[in-house]
């Protein structure tokens, strides 16, 4: 049986290197599907958006990324969070809403953050956060430093106008910035069809002067070599990217949707998840003879044992004192 | 002592800071090259280069969200809006990402960052171009407000701002930038949360800020040469509001008007005239009154523009019936 360590290493083969994103897909999916449950017994309040379906897009995305790199997301980023860093245990802690969270129990399923991983975080305007990823990789450029800045965010936020003027200031000061749309075709219950008048979300690089890619999201080493690219143009000269990755979403919106609904079939979800990121990678694992069917069991059974002790830890933690009520509303 | 505009109060402020600490740094539209729309930044291109003076786009939202990102980043951003009439389109980033950024991250995101520029109403720019902010922008918990009313406080309190380690919003005076005073040099800081007794009184307390001091004191004028002492206040920061300062004059004049450019719902005086109310209730010998702009859209046509404003005849004619003369 072959190991598969949670930290990269200099001279990892390639076969580690994948098995190591089989491990973070199936993290990220068996996470959501606690907290789901989690959220089912009324452990989680508020939104949370769930990322399954979608797990190739932080995986591969943070397989090209150093520890140094920012990333920002919208508030669909427990995937993200995770694959940044941010323990299992301290983002399950925070869904809860305790103390022992990654953001104090203050932020929620929306708002992650882990300043030291450079998890910039969970923001929950839709679009809102595209200039602040412009202003992260400005504040990277002004002190001449070779990070790049990633800002996740699904393809609703091209209609809105921060989109537009955070690409437009990027390009024009060449800021070493990569605009990651997942494009998961929905915008809640609104398919992008109905309400953008160019759907095709790449073709905004053209009007913006920067690289343009589509990407599968559901291959996590597409995903992985479309984000290499980018992250190469943006260290080498300053030059941002949008990546458009095509993505699906198995649940619904939020948790307080239905899974298809008025705006999608079951049929369309069935059909999705036959491309099933996971899957797929065992499935081309497999062929390679890298990894056997024990293998990847015993990659689940590590994985559930992991998330396993995130709700436990989740479940015992205190709720914040409440003298954190008026804390950090300003700084000294 | 020097004397100098308010317009180059700011300057030398902006002019000290970035000389003090490499990562102060200022965006806007126009800053650079045009020297600022109202001449605030002249010089300052050349001194500190397109690095650090940072001509944008016109795209409030999006430039005052690079700033907000360039503070998670690491750096304190000085934003100018040409005028706040055109920051309303950045308001979610000042109240859902500047304001928000500590809590909502536990405290692992200090927000330092300073958004200025003009507000208020000016002369004839009717109803787009004449608003007051400032009870807008001072209901938001997490975000510091100063609206200074000299060059002194000007540069003392734009000093301070850039040094605050939360996002501070500068409201200067539209109409305020030619305007004159003594500014000593060197190090002038002026603590934000302070206000001024800018003329000392008796009989009645007048509670101003930015271009209302000017009305306020010329009111006191006319006040004066009718025997009535007024205590012109000057709060020089609206948010934290100096509640000493307030309840200081009231004990000793027990009578109060408030003055502000803003519209009378919900206004900077409602908050004080609670404040007096809930502290000073057995001090008070008549109800606080308030001078706002009229509860209309600002005119254009001149005559209706001057009906609209504070003046300091109402100031006066309201300081007359707290004292129970009208």
């Amino acid at each position: 049986m072959t190991t598969v360590t949670a930290q990269p290493a200099k001279g990892d083969t390639q076969a580690t290197q994948q098995r190591r994103m089989l491990r973070e897909m199936l993290l990220i999916r068996r996470f959501e599907e606690k907290a789901a449950e989690a959220y089912a017994l009324g452990k989680i309040g508020g939104f949370c958006h769930l990322y399954i379906g979608q797990e190739a897009v932080a995986v591969g995305v943070s397989a090209a990324l150093e520890p140094t790199d920012y990333v920002i997301a919208s508030y669909r980023e427990h995937g993200q969070a995770l694959v940044r860093g941010i323990p299992p245990r301290a983002v399950m802690a925070e869904l809860y809403g305790k103390s022992t969270g990654c953001s104090s129990g203050k932020g929620g399923s929306m708002h992650l953050f882990d300043a030291e991983k450079r998890f910039m975080g969970g923001h929950g305007i839709v679009g809102g956060h595209l200039p602040l990823a412009t202003g992260l990789a400005f504040a990277i450029k002004y002190r001449s430093g070779d990070e790049v800045c990633v800002c996740f965010f699904g393809e609703a936020a091209v209609n809105i106008g921060a989109f537009h003027e955070a690409l437009n200031m990027a390009s024009v000061w060449k800021l070493p910035v990569i605009f990651l749309c997942e494009n998961n075709r929905y915008g809640m219950g609104t398919a992008f069809e109905r309400v953008a008048a160019v759907t095709d979300v790449v073709e905004h690089a053209c009007s913006y002067d920067m690289a343009g890619e589509v990407v599968n999201g559901m291959d996590v080493l597409d995903v992985q070599a479309a984000t290499q690219r980018a992250v190469q143009r943006a260290r080498k000269g300053g030059h941002p990217t949008l990546l458009e990755v095509r993505t699906y979403r198995y649940m619904g919106h939020s948790m307080s949707d239905p899974l298809h609904g008025v705006y999608r079939t079951k049929d369309e979800v069935e059909e999705q998840k036959k491309k099933d990121p996971i899957a797929q990678l065992f499935h081309r694992l497999r062929q390679d003879s890298a990894l056997d069917q024990a293998g990847y069991d015993a990659l689940e059974t590590e994985v559930k044992a992991e998330v396993d002790e995130a709700v436990k830890f989740a479940d015992e933690s205190p709720d914040p004192a409440p003298e954190e009520l008026t804390t950090h509303v300003l700084a000294d | 002592m020097p004397t100098i505009t308010y317009r180059d109060a700011l300057n030398q402020a902006l002019r000290e800071e970035m000389q003090r600490d490499p990562d102060v740094f200022l965006m806007g539209e126009e800053v650079g090259l045009y020297q600022g729309a109202y001449k605030v930044s002249r010089g300052l291109l050349e001194e500190f280069g397109a690095k650090r003076i940072v001509d944008t786009p016109i795209a409030e939202l999006g430039f005052a969200g690079i700033g907000v990102g360039a503070a998670m980043g690491g750096l304190r951003p000085v934003v100018e809006f040409m005028t706040w009439n055109f920051a309303v389109l950045a308001l979610d980033q000042i109240v859902n990402a500047a304001a928000k950024m500590l809590y909502m991250s536990g405290g692992q995101i200090p927000m330092p960052i300073v958004f200025r520029g003009p507000n208020g109403a000016a002369l004839q720019l009717s109803s787009q171009h004449s608003q007051a902010w400032e009870s807008w922008l001072s209901h938001i918990p997490g975000l510091k407000v100063v609206a200074p009313a000299t060059p002194y406080d000007a540069k003392g309190l734009l000093k301070s701002a850039i040094r605050d380690n939360n996002p501070v919003i500068v409201l200067e005076g539209e109409m305020l930038y030619n305007n004159k005073g003594e500014v000593p040099e060197g190090e002038i800081l002026i603590p934000i949360g302070q206000a001024e007794i800018k003329r000392a009184g008796s009989h009645v307390t007048v509670i101003c800020h930015s271009k209302t001091v000017s009305v306020a004191l010329k009111a006191a004028d006319q006040l004066a040469s009718q025997d009535i002492s007024a205590e012109v206040l000057d709060l020089r920061t609206l948010r934290p509001l100096d509640d000493a300062a307030i309840l200081g004059s009231v004990a000793k004049t027990n009578r109060a008007v408030v003055v502000e450019e803003g519209w009378p719902q919900c206004g900077v005086g409602a908050q004080i005239v609670d404040l007096i109310q809930r502290e000073a209730f057995d001090q008070l010998d008549a109800p606080v009154l308030r001078v706002t702009q009229a509860d209309v859209p600002m005119p254009y046509n001149k005559q209706l523009e001057r009906l609209a404003k504070p003046s300091p005849e109402k100031v006066v004619a309201a300081a007359r019936r707290v004292l129970y003369l009208d």
